[in-house]
């Protein structure tokens, strides 16, 4: 669009004078922004810029050049003489010594060093002042710090689901591997996508395992060969014993038959002592404790059913979830049971029933952990309900020691391999006690709190330094103990044989009490009987008996709300006596303001 | 005379005297360990008496003992002299 302004003027007024006149500003013309133009263009977006105001440096190496150096000694050779003298002219150099030694200064100076060096001399011969002055004294304990406990790694679970830590077993050779079974104990919560492997861990390399185990099922615990340590044997979820040689790989080289194998999740499986280093036994919720050859394990070699009548029922069996051998005790093994009881069986029995030599009531819920005291054999300690207990095996009737109930349940512990009067236990807050029942009995001297959730197995490596503990969700925690609860201190032994040797002989005269006294009311309740069916003839009949029980309720029932309301109405006519004395009171002290 | 009754106490090894300008006046050990004694340990006065007098200009050092594994060599200087003393300490 073209703007265009006319300016006319007429030909005959050409030339004329211009008389310019002022006038106020026209528009000529105004273009309005026209919008539908704006669709021909795109708004530009936001960009970033980043503006830095910053020095230039730059770095740069220096090396310097090497330099060398060398180290030589001295020799000297006489100088000094004046220029006069030839110092290799024996007469010369003497004759100017004697020169010297009649100088004026020498004669007044040397008497005075001398007495000074004199002096000096007879000080070192006097004493010596270099000499250490605590050289024969014994080497004094400097205040121990208080004890701690650090944490060296955390291997977890690398799958999603994460599934619980069930057992775990150091290699035996040096322990610088650790085996972990995972699997989920929750009644019928194991998800479908949950993996079914357990791993074995290299200590060093917290962020991969080093070797996958992959049995049929989970394994609920697994256990190194302490003869061979390339073989595992572990047992599974199902019921199953597998058994592995790391050699050949993640597969399972041997699975015992699923009609011979236990039919409960194996709890615990041991390797024993033996020539050929192949035998191993496997407790299981199931009653039954099986023994297996791994080179076989088509079938058991044994099997005992942990029946405490004796008899090998199978229905009235305990359920077992812990076992314990000793390799300094071949032929005795325990197994804790769900019932809290602990079963004390001799291996070398020839009939069944003989197997089991006695048991031990401990506790109110399953035992969940059993060992024996390495350096004391006779003694060992359990772990189930909210105690720990150690029990001495001449005494049947009761833990010779016992914790105090603690706040959370106690799933794990065992007996540090180095230190007789230290052991472990774990909770489930997710707590890490440690005890030393010399240095203190109430209370743990240690606690750790390692994790949120609650853990479940733990296992302690052969040096006593290194600890290893699993929980819930699959995170497994390497803790390493200060050196003053895992080294042995000094008579320890003996200070732990004599209290063990105390509190038994303590729970025996308790118990030879404890059955005079029971002897005693036995004694007098059977008078007491005999002298009540003299009175009363023919009161066996069962429904007299239910009648009276009856009468008997019904009476003390109604004896108990008559002394409730008894209660209830002296309560009342207290109150009344309260406010009546209220009332009182206050009057009194109107009456005394008044006056 | 004077060295003698240093020498008769127990353990003194030798006695060397040594003037100003290093040269060993007086000894009674064999020539090679005295000429080495009378030249390192004159340096060794001399940077011990510097440094005295540095940190206090009207200190001077009177005596000094230097106790090694072996022995303990004692020196005593003076303006012109220093005396020498290597002793074994008791022990």
């Amino acid at each position: 669009m073209e703007i265009v302004h006319v300016y006319t003027k007429d030909r005959e007024e050409f030339g004329r004078q211009c008389l310019l006149s002022d006038r106020p500003a026209e528009l000529l013309l105004d273009v309005l922004p026209d919008q539908n133009l704006a669709s021909n263009f795109i708004q530009r977006s936001h960009r970033d810029q980043a503006v830095q105001a910053g020095r230039q440096v730059s770095e740069h190496q220096v090396n310097t050049e090497r330099f060398e150096s060398d180290s030589c000694g001295i020799n000297h050779v006489e100088g000094g003489w004046p220029k006069d003298i030839n110092p290799l002219d024996m007469e010369q150099t003497i004759r100017f010594r004697k020169k010297a030694e009649k100088d004026e200064s020498y004669l007044n100076s040397i008497p005075q060093l001398g007495s000074v060096a004199e002096h000096c001399g007879r000080q070192n011969n006097a004493v010596d002042i270099y000499q250490e002055p605590f050289d024969g004294w014994e080497e004094v304990e400097e205040s121990p710090e208080p004890p701690s406990a650090k944490t060296i790694n955390i291997f977890r679970d690398p799958n999603e689901v994460k599934r619980t830590v069930t057992g775990l077993s150091w290699h035996p050779d040096g322990g610088r591997k650790l085996a972990a079974a995972y699997s989920c104990l929750d009644f019928q919560k194991a998800s479908r996508d949950m993996s079914l492997d357990s791993y074995i861990w290299d200590v060093e390399n917290p962020n991969r395992p080093e070797l996958t185990l992959k049995p049929a099922s989970p394994l609920v615990c697994l256990d190194y060969n302490p003869k061979d340590p390339h073989t595992l044997v572990g047992g599974s979820y199902n019921g199953q014993i597998v058994y592995w040689d790391t050699r050949r790989g993640s597969q399972p080289v041997e699975l015992s038959s699923v009609e011979h194998s236990h039919r409960d999740p194996v709890y615990k499986i041991i390797w024993l002592q033996s020539k050929t280093g192949t035998d191993a036994f496997s407790a299981s919720t199931d009653g039954q404790v099986l023994w297996w050859d791994v080179r076989r394990l088509s079938e058991p070699t044994e099997r005992l059913v942990l029946d405490p009548t004796r008899e090998g029922n199978l229905d009235r069996a305990l359920g077992a979830i812990s076992l314990e051998f000793e390799a300094t005790m071949p032929t005795k093994f325990m197994v804790g049971t769900e019932q809290g009881l602990v079963v004390s069986c001799n291996r070398k029995a020839k009939t069944p029933t003989e197997k089991i030599v006695c048991t031990y009531d401990g506790h109110h819920g399953p035992v969940y952990a059993l060992q024996r005291n390495p350096f004391f054999p006779k003694n060992f300690l359990t772990v189930g309900d909210w105690t720990a207990r150690i029990w001495s095996e001449d005494i049947k009737e009761s833990s010779i020691m016992c914790t105090k109930y603690q706040m959370s349940y106690l799933t794990d512990a065992c007996w540090s391999p180095v230190r007789p009067s230290v052991f472990f236990t774990l909770k489930m807050d997710g707590m890490l006690d440690v005890w030393d029942i010399l240095f203190k009995q109430s209370d743990p001297t240690l606690s750790l709190k390692v994790c949120d959730r609650a853990l479940y197995s733990l296992r302690v490596q052969d040096n006593g330094r290194l600890v290893a503990c699993g929980s819930q969700q699959g995170e497994t925690t390497l803790l390493e103990i200060c050196s003053e609860l895992s080294t042995l201190q000094k008579n320890e032994k003996s200070l732990l044989a004599a209290m063990f040797e105390r509190e038994t002989k303590r729970e025996k005269i308790l118990e030879a009490r404890q059955r005079e006294i029971r002897l005693k009311e036995r004694s007098r309740s059977e008078q007491s009987r005999e002298e009540e069916i003299g009175r009363e003839d023919g009161e066996d009949d069962p429904d007299q008996l239910i009648a009276r029980a009856e009468r008997d309720f019904y009476n003390q029932v109604e004896a108990e709300l008559k002394r409730r309301e008894m209660r209830e109405e002296e309560a009342l006519r207290e109150k009344d006596v309260c406010e009546e004395k209220e009332v009182k009171d206050e009057e009194e002290a109107g009456r005394n303001e008044a006056s | 005379m004077l060295t003698r009754r240093i020498q008769g106490q127990k353990g003194v090894q030798g006695i060397i005297i040594v003037n100003s300008e290093g040269i060993p006046v007086k000894t009674t050990l064999d020539n090679s360990s005295t000429v080495q004694y009378a030249g390192l340990i004159h340096q060794l006065v001399m940077k011990a008496r510097s440094t005295v007098r540095d940190i206090d200009p009207q200190n001077d050092l009177t005596f000094l003992r230097v106790r090694s594994k072996k022995n303990e060599i004692m020196i005593a200087p003076d303006k012109d002299y220093f005396l020498i003393v290597i002793q074994n300490p008791s022990d």
